[in-house]
């Protein structure tokens, strides 16, 4: 057994080694035109175990001592520069139809009548954060129940008063069981306080099972739709069931 | 003589480049918030991008997907493959009895200190070894054991509330997301040490890894 040292041939086969894998990761590449299409596409395999296996509505987000409230708890719309707002807040109502039995008109009043949940519990945003918060509203479930989705039903879409600078309208899609997931609720006060402009005043989606950009503010309207609605996000890539 | 059996250089060059990957656009993924701990208390940890890269900002050439979404598309993608080869050698570890070989058990204390010395050249003759020698043991079985926890808390970062329990075990979504980040660069300091002893100590096993036969100086004692 003699000593080798490295020739030329060891940092030639060096070199076909780390020559594609530090290609493959060069330069912030997103996968190009060709790529990125099917990665969306395979996003739909992770929504679907997310959905079906690793997801139960019998498993609730735990909750939090009020002391553990986040101080400057971030907020998040898309219109700029000003927080969106009703002109006339007073004759806002909830729309509530597409594949249901029973379309409504809910008004705050009758919103604030349904059962109601308060809870404290931890945010997760899709960058990486978290913050801790208070929020009160009426369970999704029970003005779904008031409804009755018909069996061609399967998917909820909420629409928003809230608009990017370039008119793209906010809005997201849920699957109905995240939907009738106890803790999914019709938000209306945050740290006990009637929501604000910047959370999404008069009413909310609010859920600790989903990332935050599934939780529509600035509710308009909520339709029941057979086929799955996309998302202001959701349309530009990010994944569509963002269950945590 | 016959080193590697087909389907462990397959998961051997397959989890090479998927951990490429995975680094990658995990750096990506990390860039959106490039700090540890709660929103209002950040975590005073050591961050190996801030040390390497002067700004905790992960640069460029290291990123994939070009954007968040197209991070977490990535990430979300390879890490099938990236758990499936895993699985797979363990699998053929287990089954293969290869594990016997492999992994490091408390008699492989004292021949480590013993190649140990021999290394710094306190020691002059080879200690003798089965397929791998004790240090090696130690290092393949510990990469595999932080392979799994790189898994684990990844899986308990991206379904937190599914998955409360085992984020609670890692001390909850924000310290597990740190241990995540950390797996990185156990990763990339393995892989440098790794490739390194590869070329200085025996060239042979570049060889052995790729056509499965062995030609070089380290015949196993066995």
């Amino acid at each position: 057994m003699t000593e080798r040292k490295l020739d030329r041939r060891d940092f030639l086969r060096l070199g076909l080694v780390a020559g594609p894998v530090s290609l493959a990761a060069a330069c912030g590449w997103d996968g190009g035109s060709a790529i990125e299409p099917r990665l969306r596409g395979f996003s739909r395999v992770n929504d679907w175990v997310g959905e079906h296996i690793l997801q139960s509505n019998g498993r609730l987000a735990p909750e939090y001592p009020i002391s553990m409230r986040t101080r400057d708890f971030p907020h998040y719309f898309v219109a700029r520069p000003m927080a969106p707002m009703l002109p006339a807040p007073e004759s806002w109502s909830l729309e509530v139809g597409g594949e249901v039995k029973k379309p409504a008109r809910l008004t705050m009043a009758m919103i604030q009548q349904l059962p109601r949940v308060t809870y404290t519990v931890k945010h997760h945003c899709v960058e990486g954060w978290t913050a801790i918060g208070t929020w009160t509203g009426a369970p999704l479930s029970s003005v779904l129940a008031m409804v009755e989705p018909t069996d061609r039903g399967k998917y909820l879409r909420l629409d928003s008063f809230d608009r990017d600078p370039s008119g793209r309208q906010y809005y997201t899609g849920w699957d109905l069981k995240s939907a009738v997931h106890p803790q999914t609720i019709l938000a209306y006060a945050f740290n006990d306080q009637p929501l604000r402009p910047e959370r999404g005043a008069p009413l909310r989606l609010y859920s600790p099972v989903k990332l935050g950009y599934k939780l529509t503010k600035y509710l308009t309207r909520i339709s029941l739709t057979t086929d799955r609605p996309g998302g202001y996000w959701e349309d530009v890539g990010y994944p569509w069931l963002g269950g945590i | 003589m016959h080193r590697h059996h087909w389907l462990v250089r397959l998961c051997h060059w397959a989890n090479a480049i998927l951990l490429v990957g995975m680094i990658a656009s995990g750096l990506q993924i990390y860039n959106a918030y490039q700090r540890f701990g709660p929103r209002d208390m950040q975590y005073m940890v050591l961050n190996p991008v801030k040390l390497l890269h002067g700004t905790p900002s992960a640069p460029e050439w290291s990123r994939l997907g070009g954007w968040l979404a197209g991070g977490l598309n990535w990430h979300f993608t390879l890490a099938w493959p990236f758990v499936i080869t895993g699985l797979l050698y363990l699998l053929y570890l287990l089954f293969s009895g290869e594990w016997r070989f492999l992994l490091f058990r408390p008699r492989d204390i004292v021949p480590a200190a013993q190649m140990q010395l021999y290394y710094l050249r306190l020691r002059k003759e080879h200690p003798p070894q089965g397929k791998h020698n004790a240090l090696q043991k130690a290092a393949y079985t510990s990469i595999l054991v932080v392979g799994a926890l790189a898994v684990l808390t990844g899986f308990a970062i991206y379904k937190p509330v599914q998955l409360s329990w085992l984020t609670a075990l890692f001390g909850g979504y924000e310290l597990t997301r740190y241990w995540h980040f950390v797996s990185v660069w156990v990763f990339v300091a393995f892989t440098i040490l790794h490739v390194i002893l590869v070329f200085v100590v025996d060239p042979a096993s570049l060889r052995a890894m790729i056509t499965g036969w062995y030609r070089g100086r380290f015949p196993s004692h066995d």
